[in-house]
Formats: C-alpha cells, sequence, structure tokens
C-alpha cells in the first residue's frame, strides 16, 4: 500500500511539473519589492518545472503578471498574507510586473 | 506518529477550502488592510519612516549642483524655452499655488483644455514615476519630451525642439551657464532636461508640522490632528495608497470618481499598461502640501478636501472598475472626517518667500 502510494507520488509529481528534482520557491512582495530570503531582488534563476509562490507581505494588495511568451501570467489582486502559484514549463526569459506597483520588476530567467 | 496521526485525518469543508485558498487555487475573501503598528506619540520611534530623505535622489549623470538648480529655475520661467515664446513652465505650475495652476483642469496655451488637472511638482524627486498615466519614469526623461511638439509647452507650436536649442544657444549667457553647471555637454535639448530636473528636485516638502511632530515636537500638531492622522491610518485606511514618506505609492488605482462613468472617460494608466484593472486608474499623488492644490482628483472634480473624504467614505461613486485597494467598509463619523482633513492641513511646510529669477538677454 505504502509502495503504491509513493508510485502514485511520484507519478503525478513528474507528470505535473515533468520534474523530478522540481522545487518551490517563494518570493515575496514586501515594501512594493521581489524578496526572496529577505532580500531584494531583480532577477531569478530557476529550472524548467520550478514552481514559484509569490506571497503577498505588504498590507495592500498586489496583482503580479508577466507578458513574457515564455510564461503569460496573471494572478488578479491579492492581498496581505495571501499567495499564488505558477509553474514555470518553458525555458526563457519571463519579465514579471505588478500591475500596481510600477517599481516592481523580477527578471525569472527559465533554464 | 505525524504520519500516523495524518493517516487518519478526515478533512471537513472548511479544511478543503482552507488549504484551496493556501495553493492558489481559490481566491480569499478581499479583506481590508491596515497594520501600520503606529504608536501615535510625537517622536515615536515607530514613525520614524516618515520622515523623507534629506535631499530627492539624483541620477549619477546629473547630480545635484547650485548652479545646475539655479539654471534649471532660470529655465522653468524662460518663454523662449517654448516653441511660441508665450509659455513656460510656470504657466501651469506657479509656485504660488503649490505648484499647480488652481483650475479643475488645465489649460493650456491658446485655451486648450487637457482635460487633466494639473498636478503638484511638489516632491516629485522622491517619486517612482511621474505624470497622471506614468508614462515618464525620472524627472530628466519627462524634461526631454516636454520640449517635445506639441507636448507641454510647447502646445499650439509648429516650432520643432531643435528650433528652440537653436534660440537659446544665441543667448551666450545661456552658453556661459551651461559651460559651468555640464562641463563639455553643451546648451542641448538633454542638458536643458538635466537643468530643469535638477531645480524640480529643489522643490521639497518636508518640514511640516506633521514632520516636526514626528520628530519629536509634541505641540507641532493639535489633538484633532493626531486623531485625524490615526483616522486616516486605522480607520480610513488611507495610508493603503498614500504610505510612508511621500504619502503616495509609486501605484495606480481607479478610485471610482463619476468621471470614469463617462462613455469617453479618461483610460489613464491603461493607456500605457493594457491591464483591464489599469482602465481609469491614475497615479497615486502626494498630499504633502496639499491643501494649496485645490481642486483634487486628476478631473479637478473636488472642491475641498471635506469633499475628498466624502468621496472616499462613499468608497467611490462609478464601482465598475474599483481598486481592490479602495476599502468598502469603512465607517467615518462627522469628526473623523473633520479630523482626518484637519491632519491633511498639517503636511504644509512653511516655505521661504519665492524668489523669481532674472532672466539671462544676450
Amino acid at each position: 500500500m505504502a509502495k503504491r502510494s509513493t508510485m502514485v507520488f511520484f507519478t503525478t509529481t513528474l507528470a505535473m511539473t515533468g520534474n523530478l528534482w522540481a522545487q518551490e520557491l517563494v518570493v515575496d512582495q514586501k515594501n512594493r519589492s521581489f524578496v526572496k530570503d529577505g532580500a531584494e531582488i531583480k532577477t531569478l534563476d530557476i529550472k524548467v518545472g520550478d514552481v514559484i509562490r509569490f506571497k503577498n507581505e505588504d498590507p495592500f494588495f498586489h496583482s503580479i503578471f508577466s507578458e513574457s511568451e515564455t510564461a503569460k501570467f496573471d494572478l488578479g489582486n491579492y492581498p496581505k498574507g495571501q499567495s499564488k502559484t505558477v509553474t514555470f514549463e518553458k525555458a526563457g526569459k519571463v519579465d514579471i510586473e505588478c500591475a500596481i506597483h510600477s517599481k516592481m520588476h523580477l527578471t525569472v530567467n527559465v533554464k | 506518529m505525524m504520519l500516523k496521526s495524518r493517516k487518519y485525518r478526515t478533512f471537513n469543508r472548511k479544511d478543503l477550502l482552507a488549504q484551496a485558498i493556501a495553493f492558489g487555487l481559490v481566491a480569499a475573501p478581499m479583506v481590508a488592510q491596515a497594520d501600520a503598528g503606529y504608536v501615535y506619540e510625537a517622536g515615536h520611534a515607530s514613525l520614524k519612516e516618515w520622515l523623507l530623505p534629506d535631499a530627492a535622489p539624483s541620477p549619477d549623470d546629473n547630480k545635484y549642483s547650485e548652479k545646475r538648480a539655479n539654471l534649471g529655475k532660470q529655465l522653468f520661467f524662460d518663454p523662449r524655452l517654448s516653441g511660441t515664446g508665450q509659455v513656460t513652465c510656470a504657466s501651469c505650475h506657479f509656485p504660488e499655488r503649490g505648484w499647480a495652476d488652481g483650475l479643475p483642469t488645465a489649460v493650456r496655451f491658446q485655451g486648450k483644455n487637457v482635460g487633466l488637472a494639473t498636478p503638484t511638482i511638489i516632491n516629485l524627486g522622491y517619486n517612482d514615476v511621474l505624470m497622471w498615466d506614468g508614462r515618464m519614469p525620472n524627472l530628466e526623461k519627462q524634461g526631454f519630451a516636454g520640449q517635445g511638439k506639441p507636448a507641454d509647452i510647447n502646445a499650439g507650436s509648429t516650432v520643432e525642439p531643435e528650433v528652440v536649442i537653436e534660440r537659446l544657444n544665441k543667448v551666450k549667457a545661456y552658453v556661459k551657464l551651461f559651460e559651468g553647471a555640464y562641463p563639455g555637454e553643451g546648451l542641448t535639448r538633454e542638458s536643458v532636461a538635466k537643468a530643469l530636473a535638477a531645480f524640480e528636485r529643489t522643490i521639497v516638502s518636508r518640514t511640516s508640522p506633521f514632520d516636526r511632530w514626528v520628530k519629536g515636537d509634541k505641540s507641532a500638531l493639535t489633538e484633532q490632528q493626531v486623531k485625524g492622522f490615526k483616522a486616516f491610518v486605522e480607520k480610513a485606511k488611507c495610508v493603503t495608497c498614500h504610505l510612508a514618506p511621500n504619502f503616495n505609492d509609486g501605484g495606480f488605482h481607479n478610485i471610482g470618481l463619476k468621471s470614469f462613468g463617462d462613455a469617453d472617460h479618461n483610460a489613464g494608466r491603461f493607456k500605457q499598461m493594457k491591464r483591464k484593472s489599469m482602465d481609469g486608474a491614475f497615479k497615486t499623488p502626494t498630499l504633502r502640501d496639499i491643501n494649496q492644490t485645490a481642486p483634487y482628483f486628476h478631473d479637478g472634480s473636488a472642491a475641498t478636501l471635506k469633499d475628498v473624504v466624502e468621496h472616499y467614505a462613499l468608497g467611490g461613486m462609478v464601482k465598475t472598475n474599483l481598486s481592490p485597494s479602495l476599502p468598502q467598509d469603512i465607517a467615518l463619523t462627522a469628526q473623523d472626517k473633520d479630523d482626518i482633513v484637519a491632519f491633511m492641513n498639517a503636511l504644509t511646510s512653511e516655505q521661504p518667500m519665492f524668489v523669481y529669477p532674472v532672466l539671462p538677454q544676450n
């Protein structure tokens, strides 16, 4: 039973991410900046299949989106404490912005 | 042990919803936010974020110097900078009217109405982004674009900006002043923009009664103004967009003005960023020196600060594309509204008498 559960877990993970070693990274929105591990970041290198969890740590809304061909998405408006995830399935450069706050830019290089 | 207990765990609907929210599958209910954690006492450490830096930041290729700022001041008031020779930057940005014009919407040369209020240029140097729709990233770029045809001071003119630069180069005193301020750069459209930016960065407000109170002067604010600040932060949640230290957020919001309901409404930020939420969204203005720049809002539709507060107390009038940051659940008493207005009246800095520049003639 345990073996079967493990197999189902790995098969599901592989199907969802295409990468057994895919990881989830947390990028906070704090002080109207993109922050990882407590430091502001302008660029981030990740691997195909990785997931970024965008977490709003500001006491106001953010609205994160990308128009890049590599990964187009729009997370909509979300308040403090809420997070949304994006899986990056293609290699390339992804420019990410906040629709509300003009100074927020993050370039994600998916390798 | 933990695995074992997880095995027998059952999920109810509340658990499943919480998990769905955590994984971003379902939007959580929108909640009002204002968690500033201030202690409303003069000089308290929690308030220090409201103090502006001593000088507005400037780019490496246009660091502040007195020569640059003085030259920019002359250009700001010189009609020879315009194609018509009859308009200056101060034709809309009057120093005696809070560096705005006191009109609901700006009227340019030959009576053309721009349809937008003239924004103040106070504290622009501290901003992330310029213009109501955010189309300019900094003062240098704005100063360059503003010389274009038919932009800003060149409205109503058929004269190319290069002709204006040629005209200014015939004023020997200007050529000399440019050489002193920007050695080797010449008198060009770029150096004109830089000088204007250097001057504009000196137009600041950071010594208001509120600033003095934040620094520890208990007598700088009245009891009503302190109550107004608290209501501004906690009850009315104005601080959601009017953030420390410059009372703005470099952001764009549709605040539900009546004019947004017009079929031909100004799309604002949407012109720069094609996202639905930006239709009718405009840049959050600073509130510093705000009692000097009536009327208010980008369409000039609020005559007084009290009108502004009443608008927000309603949560906006046209709510079809409202910013999520606009609180809908506030209940302000008449006293709260008066207190908030009293607080905003404490955001104006005393300025020395403004002295207009003498312009070089030849």
